[in-house]
């Protein structure tokens, strides 16, 4: 019942999903140019099988490599603010003005620091767009812990460090998953964005870009499509790794 | 023999926007090896400011805490803390929770060793069959057990609890006490306990210091000559209603509504 929970509902509204939107694409009528239905798809991903493969995977590995850097970083500035107070005033205004600029006039700034088709662009962006929720998590989760925790072990004799990695590092994880799982979308959204606006030869955007220029309109949704899947892909990743580190935090509901 | 603690002449301001706030104005308190007191008085006298100083995790301005014939500096192995709050750790299991301190103080038991001390002590407290079980899946009083059992774990010389008892209903309150009493009788510490509650501190003080408002200096203490004992129907005998009654007024005095000539 659990498992039939977990896998055949989820499944079960995809296709009803999929059924709807092929049901109204067909009740009205509608050319592909306009909206491109589920049965248009699947020739598009056929025919362009090995290049989905090949740029899925370009985007993927820079994803990550944009959030992995996004976790370092983050969890670095959200360690400082959640420890000190100063910081953390001097550091709000700062990272909020720089969360506040859209990300997408950033991109021709940043496609100049690596000039060319330089992988590092497109991580750097996905790294900029993903870290935020992150610090702040990570030192909202430090910041708020109650100084009981600390005395327990501070009244004992324990360093700074031992309270850290005993009691403050352990108690912020669930927050820092929580922003993991809002950082793990929007670094997508970062490397796409790097992708489709300046033009590069690589990942699932040059692909969407491609379909654009050639008027493949299935192509294009269905790239948006392969976007989702592995979007949800790296999603469920971090959940599985939630429920390894942070699983204490679950309530089981009885 | 050295006094284990005892507070000579302590003074302590806390820097505000406003200028300094004193908190606590020549206090001195003294306890013997063993002895139990607790420490009374109206809400924001600066009790939880007293537990910090003599756990070092603060120094007077004025004065000197005593540990064990030494000036207090700095947090000492040799303390356990125990608060309203039983802050468990919740990733932890509850055996986990209460050898917690052993793997910060420097002692020479093995792994094995910690972990029979741990099992040994929540037995104590009525936790057997608990010890795998999540903090959360505990009720609130047996996460209290389970936090005063951590406070001890390590043999501490001095047992410092900040109103553990405050959160919890009346019924399993008096149960806590009649564990603390248990606690007591099998594990030798100098016990400080900071309270609300004047039956709480009759039932399980050998003297309760009654601080004044703020800033606090000891106003009154009351030897309790209760015995060693005690009876939760010890509290309803002519001579700890008097003693219950002299509290109360005593804490009148210190909110200020009621003379303090009239104290006697």
């Amino acid at each position: 019942m659990k498992i039939f929970r977990k896998i055949a509902v989820p499944i079960l509204a995809i296709l009803i999903f999929l059924a709807l939107w092929e049901w109204l694409v067909w009740f009205n009528n509608w050319p592909n140019y306009k909206m491109a239905s589920p049965s248009d798809l699947w020739p598009a991903f056929w025919r362009f099988r090995w290049l989905f493969l090949e740029y899925g995977w370009q985007t993927l590995w820079r994803t990550v490599a944009g959030l992995g850097l996004a976790v370092v970083v983050g969890t670095l500035i959200g360690m400082v603010m959640g420890f000190s107070r100063t910081v953390r005033e001097g550091l709000y205004p700062l990272l909020v003005g720089f969360n506040a600029i859209p990300k997408a006039t950033v991109v021709p700034v940043i496609a100049l620091i690596f000039v060319g088709q330089h992988d590092m662009n497109t991580i750097l962006i996905a790294f900029m767009i993903s870290f935020f929720p992150i610090a702040v998590s990570v030192s909202i989760g430090l910041s708020t812990l109650e100084p009981e925790y600390r005395d327990i072990l501070r009244s004992l004799g324990a360093s700074q460090f031992i309270v850290f990695w005993k009691i403050a590092l352990p108690k912020t994880l669930p927050e820092f998953f929580g922003a993991l799982k809002v950082a793990v979308t929007l670094a997508f959204i970062g490397t796409n964005l790097m992708e489709i606006v300046e033009p590069h030869g690589k990942g699932l955007g040059h692909l969407f870009d491609s379909g654009k220029i050639n008027a493949d309109y299935p192509l294009m949704f269905a790239v948006l499509i392969a976007l989702a899947v592995l979007g949800i892909l790296l999603f469920y990743i971090v959940v599985a790794l939630e429920k390894v580190f942070a699983g204490w935090a679950e309530r089981t509901a009885h | 023999m050295p006094v284990p603690i005892e507070l000579r002449a302590v003074s302590h301001a806390y820097k505000t926007d406003s200028g300094p706030l004193p908190v606590l104005r020549d206090l001195n308190i003294k306890m013997a090896e063993g002895s139990f007191t607790a420490v009374v008085g109206p809400s924001g006298c600066g009790k939880s400011t007293l537990t910090r100083l003599i756990a070092g995790l603060m120094r007077p301005d004025e004065g000197q805490v005593w540990l064990g014939g030494e000036i207090v500096t700095s947090p000492r192995a040799t303390v356990g803390m125990a608060f309203q709050n039983p802050v468990l750790l919740e990733w932890r299991s509850i055996l986990q929770n209460v050898m917690l301190p052993l793997e910060i103080v420097k002692n020479k038991l093995s792994k094995s060793q910690r972990e029979d001390r741990a099992r040994q002590l929540l037995a104590l407290v009525g936790l057997e069959g608990f010890e795998d079980k999540r903090p959360s899946e505990l009720s609130g009083g047996m996460r209290q057990r389970a936090s005063l059992c951590r406070s001890i774990v390590h043999r501490p010389q001095v047992l410092i609890l900040d109103e553990p008892f405050g959160a919890l209903d009346a019924f399993t309150r008096e149960d806590l006490w009649q564990t603390m009493h248990d606690l007591r009788s099998e594990e030798p510490f100098t016990c400080l306990l900071i309270t609300h509650d004047l039956r709480e501190s009759v039932f399980l003080a050998d003297e309760v210091v009654v601080l004044s408002g703020r800033p606090a200096t000891a106003q009154y203490k009351l030897t309790v000559d209760l015995g060693d004992n005690r009876k939760i129907d010890d509290l309803y005998t002519a001579k700890a209603v008097d003693m219950l009654a002299t509290l109360r007024h005593q804490i009148e005095v210190a909110q200020g509504r009621a003379p303090a000539e009239a104290a006697e």
